[in-house]
């Protein structure tokens, strides 16, 4: 079906695409022009150029601050989330028994909200800091491995699960080949499983990579930022900057903008680094 | 060797024991605060309750009462499961349709789609909401049109990335035994779809159920949805309610737990095959 009657493709397309211009498109548009604008609702807009990026970077930058400790977590988590992940897939594919009970549990965290998530770990990690006089908003390094603690907790079973289905999908006659080879378990692994799980590893890091980086409603549940904003990542001291105080709003806007180019490259980047080193088996 | 290899998978699974035993503690820590009294949570979460400390069910009353739990897990059952339905049925009919005939607007709009799976959600939070106020699309029907058009991205690319692999000519023959697109479409496309119909839905539902900032911008005020309601007991620093939050949390969690051991499979293929394609 090369072409197709005019009135078919509305109704086929139309839907999805209104609701894309609506919710996305047009808001994305508005969004990049009023972030040359001061503004507190949409129509008094006002033009001021670059101001709102100069402002963004001047004096004592939360930004700058937030993207330093973005970025930390970011390498931190996506290391972290990756070994265990890759870790528990070696391990949940050597046929233990209750192997399928484990994969359960490991997986469980995952469909739980990352607000719902913020609280729990929030009582735990006051529970244990509780002997030692402070809390969690006693300091930013606190709020940070938290937040890795709870992100590995998280995520690691997501990517186990892809880990898994992509190690179950190597042939066995490789193995085989290769222990008859003589090769031992270290080099089994290293020149075997990793070579032909570098596909998942791509999938895994980028998932990982990308969701680090817009992490935002449990970084609001479980510190809000505090102390005072040093534990606040790029997506809370954006959300911060806009509903915090008024007049700021086109700041704001600018800061979602560097967010959105910021984002968009390291995902681009980090296909161009990983993608070259996936082989066919 | 083989014995070596069983002491070896012994190890391995009192290792895994012991870390699942750790990974479901956090939740049940939470459950086991929740039958004690709001003031004896925060300074010993890990004791056991004891008679002074137990209130059996009043922590779950008054967290209901204060968050209106109820009427948010209403919301929120109503908005995931008319969004996901609305989101899976439309991206599908447009996946096809633009996978399928080859035009500028078609290849327009595919990109368009993809290149917005990468734009953060603080790009467009103010705009979006705002336009949402403009069209009268802040209640719990209207939303259901943003998750359409914000996570129509992803599922345009999934199901797209299937539909190239399902040959053509099943499509011809509809049409030359005189179906028109829309019989072929939902007679012989859709039923095909079914596998990845699934991963689609599952992906969608984790998203929109537990999604925060989304409604709480555009409908937190009149309609809370669950994790808003939750949100709304942190209050002002200090203030809070620990038995009545250990209590929502419980009830947060539950209805996921239920939903996950009942189709545990399908979420798992589902993640898997999304992952793969996305």
């Amino acid at each position: 079906m090369e072409r197709m009657p005019k009135k078919y493709y509305a109704f086929f397309v139309l839907p999805t695409a209104l609701a894309f211009l609506i919710a996305f498109l047009i808001p994305f548009l508005f969004g990049i022009y009023l972030s040359f604008t001061e503004f507190s609702t949409v129509t008094n807009s006002r033009w001021v150029g670059p101001q709102n990026y100069l402002e963004v970077f001047a004096g004592n930058s939360s930004f700058r601050n937030a993207a330093i400790f973005t970025g930390k977590f970011a390498i931190v988590s996506v290391i972290l989330v990756n070994l265990v992940a890759f870790g528990l897939a070696l391990l949940l594919t050597r046929k233990i028994r209750g192997t399928d009970s484990f994969r359960t549990v490991f997986f469980m965290p995952n469909l739980i909200g990352g607000i719902v998530l913020g609280y729990i770990w929030q009582l735990i990690i006051n529970g244990i800091l509780l002997n030692y006089g402070v809390d969690i908003t006693f300091s930013a390094s606190y709020g940070f491995w938290g937040l890795v603690v709870l992100t590995t907790w998280q995520h690691a079973g997501y990517m186990m699960v892809i880990y898994i289905a992509a190690i179950q999908s190597i042939p066995v006659e490789l193995r085989e080949a290769a222990r008859i080879d003589g090769a031992n378990a270290w080099q089994e692994l290293r020149n075997i499983t990793v070579p032909l799980v570098m596909p998942a590893f791509t999938i895994c890091t980028f998932l990982t990579l990308t969701d680090s980086f817009r992490l935002f409603d449990q970084n609001l549940s479980l510190t809000a930022g505090a102390p005072a904003r040093a534990s606040a990542m790029l997506a809370l001291d954006i959300y911060t900057t806009f509903y915090g105080r008024v007049g700021s709003e086109g700041v704001g806007q600018a800061k979602a903008v560097l967010f959105f180019l910021f984002v968009g490259l390291i995902a681009l980047g980090q296909l161009r680094i990983t993608r070259p080193r996936e082989v066919e088996s | 060797m083989q014995r070596r290899q069983r002491t070896q998978n012994g190890v391995i699974f009192v290792f895994l024991t012991i870390l699942a035993v750790l990974y479901l503690a956090p939740m049940l820590i939470v459950f086991m605060n929740s039958f004690k009294g709001r003031f004896f949570i925060s300074d010993a979460p890990f004791a056991l309750p004891t008679a002074e400390t137990f209130v059996a069910l009043q922590n779950y009353f008054s967290g209901i009462a204060k968050t209106g739990f109820i009427r948010a897990f209403g919301y929120s059952l109503f908005i995931t499961v008319f969004s996901v339905g609305t989101v899976v049925l439309f991206t599908a009919m447009t996946a096809w349709c633009i996978t399928r005939v080859k035009s500028w607007v078609s290849s327009v709009l595919f990109y368009l789609l993809v290149y917005s799976m990468i734009v953060p959600f603080q790009m467009v939070m103010f705009t979006m909401s705002k336009m949402a106020n403009l069209l009268r699309l802040d209640n719990p029907l209207g939303i259901i049109v943003l998750y359409l058009g914000f996570g129509a991205g992803l599922s345009v690319f999934i199901f797209s990335g299937f539909i190239k692999t399902i040959p053509r000519e099943i499509e011809e023959a509809a049409t030359i035994d005189g179906c028109n697109p829309i019989q072929t479409f939902f007679l012989i496309v859709l039923p095909v779809l079914r596998p990845v119909l699934i991963t689609v839905t599952i992906l969608n539902t984790m998203w929109i159920w537990n999604d925060y900032l989304l409604p709480y911008l555009v409908i937190g005020n009149t309609y809370k949805t669950i994790p808003i309601a939750v949100q709304y007991l942190q209050g002002g620093y200090g203030s809070r309610d620990m038995g009545a939050m250990m209590a929502m949390l419980v009830l947060a969690i539950v209805p996921i737990i239920i939903f996950y051991l009942t189709s545990q499979k399908y979420i798992v293929e589902g993640v898997v095959a999304g992952a793969v394609k996305g």
